[in-house]
């Protein structure tokens, strides 16, 4: 079963984000890009179900810009065989990523699709769900347990309220939630060897996609930072405040 | 523009209170947008019956689906039912609450319905455009969707729940089935406790790693949440490390919470736990680091050991609470 694993590139979150001068983007100029950690579980659960020998190839697909290119040979180096990277400069959103990817699930036999349940820059959680009903496939997002056994996968998601548990048949799309694995660290043979594993580069007009967005950004903002840093010197007088000044006791 | 559908969750038979945050958001959406109607679609176990009572949030008309096959949650019939439904009228907008149903289900129907979603949005802008946050909350976009079939999730704490007003009339929906095999549900294993929801609570006690063990919750956090009627919540950090089940973790990929009250014990205060509790009216924070970053959003700080300090707290509210 060959497993399809999409991987998008994102803000290092350890650095906040600089509103761009046309007041609608972020300032991209100094960024250091890192892929997106839910995407990062995603690769490992793939690398994994190959090494326990229930899967026989993983492609990891990027779009974006050319140097998306480092991520997907991040991502090698973990153990992902071959990457295709879509390329555009244009702003994808949600549904036109899933687009973009249905043609790249299409153009091969793939037994799976596991990816981040969301990305951390965007923060909307769609294109999984998407992608899903693009293709005609069960979904099981925000997955923290994976058992691929007989042409089905077992889930256990992490839903409000607790854990739930799914049986999908394959194919389908499993996004990934925290608690599904820790990502390994690419090990440095690994690093040497990504560099001459196949990236293919596709085109939009190439996958036979309109490039057409559904969502505009009209503008960004900061939000209004909180005011606080008054402290108290003790429990009893936490008390007194929150009783008499916060009124919430 | 048409009418606006919001799709209403049940638990147990009795409608969620981030439903009713949906159906405000709702409610301003057709105003912003100049939209028709407003009707609700309720599906699964007891839904006829839930529909009769949630006629009357101002609705025009309530749908209810009881089919047995909607018993349980699933993605791919529930997303195929509620599109045959859109498809099958004069709507425009689709609105769900951001619950985790909410949140796995929106983008499928999207995707059948041929819309654009704006995700988890927080407020309804003069000019019809779309808040929401980005970057977990660094950034607030406004956004438009631009596609003419539009779609929403809604944060709901963001939005004050829907009060009652004029009753609609209530009718029953067909259930359309997935073109394809499905899968099934296996089984639902709630963290269990009989605390308050944690999303609806008006205190949370939320503990961090340096609670360093589950048996530590529920000596340090538990206690206090109890005398104080809160919801208990953790930290990213706590819950990978199995201190606490992961439908406690607050946060950018977690809960989204806005309590009258909240205290964060052993939390440093990252930007994704923020993303989670900023809204917050009050917030205490207890970390025996003076410099811990959640310091600098809290009303109120204090600097001490969570093992000394948590049951102090929770013996001096017993005491003014008469307990
Ligand atoms: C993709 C991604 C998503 C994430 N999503 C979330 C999310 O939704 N929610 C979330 O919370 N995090 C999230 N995180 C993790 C986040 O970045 C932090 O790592 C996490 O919030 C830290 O948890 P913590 O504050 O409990 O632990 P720490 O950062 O280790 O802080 C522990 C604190 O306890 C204090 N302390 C230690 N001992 C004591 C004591 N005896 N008494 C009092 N104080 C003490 C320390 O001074 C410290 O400030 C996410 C991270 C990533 C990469």
């Amino acid at each position: 079963m060959k497993i399809l694993v999409p991987v998008k590139r994102v803000p290092d979150y350890q650095v906040k984000v600089k509103l761009a001068a046309d007041g609608a983007s972020i300032d991209t100029s100094q960024t250091k890009w890192i892929v997106n950690p839910f995407d990062e579980i995603a690769v490992e659960e793939a690398i994994k179900l190959k090494e326990a020998g229930a899967a026989s190839e993983v492609v990891v697909v990027g779009i974006g810009p050319e140097d998306v290119a480092t991520q997907l040979r991040y991502t090698m180096a973990m153990g992902a065989d071959s990457a295709v990277l879509v390329k555009t400069s244009e702003y994808v959103d949600s549904s036109l990523a899933a687009e973009i990817l249905a043609a790249v699930f299409r153009r091969g036999s793939y037994g799976l699709i596991i990816m981040g349940k969301q990305a951390i820059d965007s923060d909307a959680g769609q294109t999984p769900q998407i992608l899903a009903a693009l293709l005609q496939l069960p979904q099981a997002c925000f997955a923290s347990k994976v058992v691929i056994a007989e042409g089905q996968a077992t889930v256990t998601r992490e839903v409000d309220g607790g854990l739930e548990t799914l049986r999908i048949p394959l194919p389908g799309v499993i996004s990934t939630d925290l608690r599904l694995n820790t990502p390994r660290y690419a090990p440095l043979p690994g690093i040497m060897k990504a560099k001459k594993k196949p990236l293919e580069e596709l085109s939009i007009e190439q996958l036979g996609v309109k490039p057409t967005a559904r969502v505009r950004i009209k503008r960004m903002t900061y939000p209004q930072q909180r005011q606080g840093g008054k402290k108290v010197a003790s429990v009893e007088e936490l008390v007194t405040v929150l009783q008499s000044e916060a009124k919430v006791l | 523009m048409g009418d606006i559908l919001v799709f209403l969750q049940l638990h147990e038979g009795s409608l969620l209170k981030a439903s009713l945050s949906a159906v405000s958001a709702a409610q301003e959406l057709k105003q912003r947008w100049n939209c028709g109607r407003l009707v609700g679609l309720l599906l699964g176990p007891r839904s006829k019956e839930a529909a009769a009572n949630a006629a009357r949030y101002g609705f025009d008309e309530l749908r209810w689906c009881e089919s047995s096959e909607l018993a349980h949650y699933l993605a791919a019939p529930y997303a195929s039912t509620v599109s045959a439904v859109l498809k099958g009228g004069e709507f425009d907008v689709f609105v769900a609450a951001a619950t985790s149903i909410g949140k796995d289900l929106t983008p499928r129907i999207a995707a059948l319905w041929d819309a654009g979603q704006a995700s988890d949005i927080i407020a309804v802008n003069p000019d019809g455009s779309l808040k929401r946050p980005m970057y977990a909350g660094d950034i607030l976009a406004d956004v438009e969707i631009t596609s003419a079939k539009k779609a929403v999730t809604v944060r709901p704490t963001a939005f004050a729940p829907a009060v009652e007003g004029k009753s609609g009339s209530v009718t029953e929906a067909p259930y359309t089935a997935a073109a394809f095999a499905a899968g099934s549900f296996i089984e639902y294993k709630g963290s269990g406790g009989d605390r308050p929801e944690l999303g609806d609570a008006a205190i949370v006690v939320s503990g961090g790693r340096a609670l360093q063990s589950a048996e530590n919750f529920e000596k340090y956090i538990f206690p206090l949440a109890d005398v104080l009627g809160a919801a208990v919540g953790a930290s990213r950090a706590a819950v990978d490390s199995g201190y606490a089940p992961n439908d406690w973790q607050v946060g950018q990929t977690g809960k989204v919470v806005a309590p009258q009250l909240y205290i964060a014990a052993g939390i440093s205060g990252a930007i994704q736990h923020l993303a989670g509790m900023k809204d917050s009216k009050v917030i205490v924070a207890i970390n025996k680091d003076a410099e811990a970053p959640i310091f600098e959003i809290a009303d109120y700080g204090l600097v001490a050991d969570l093992f000394e300090a948590l049951p102090k707290l929770t013996a001096e509210i017993k005491r003014i609470k008469g307990q």
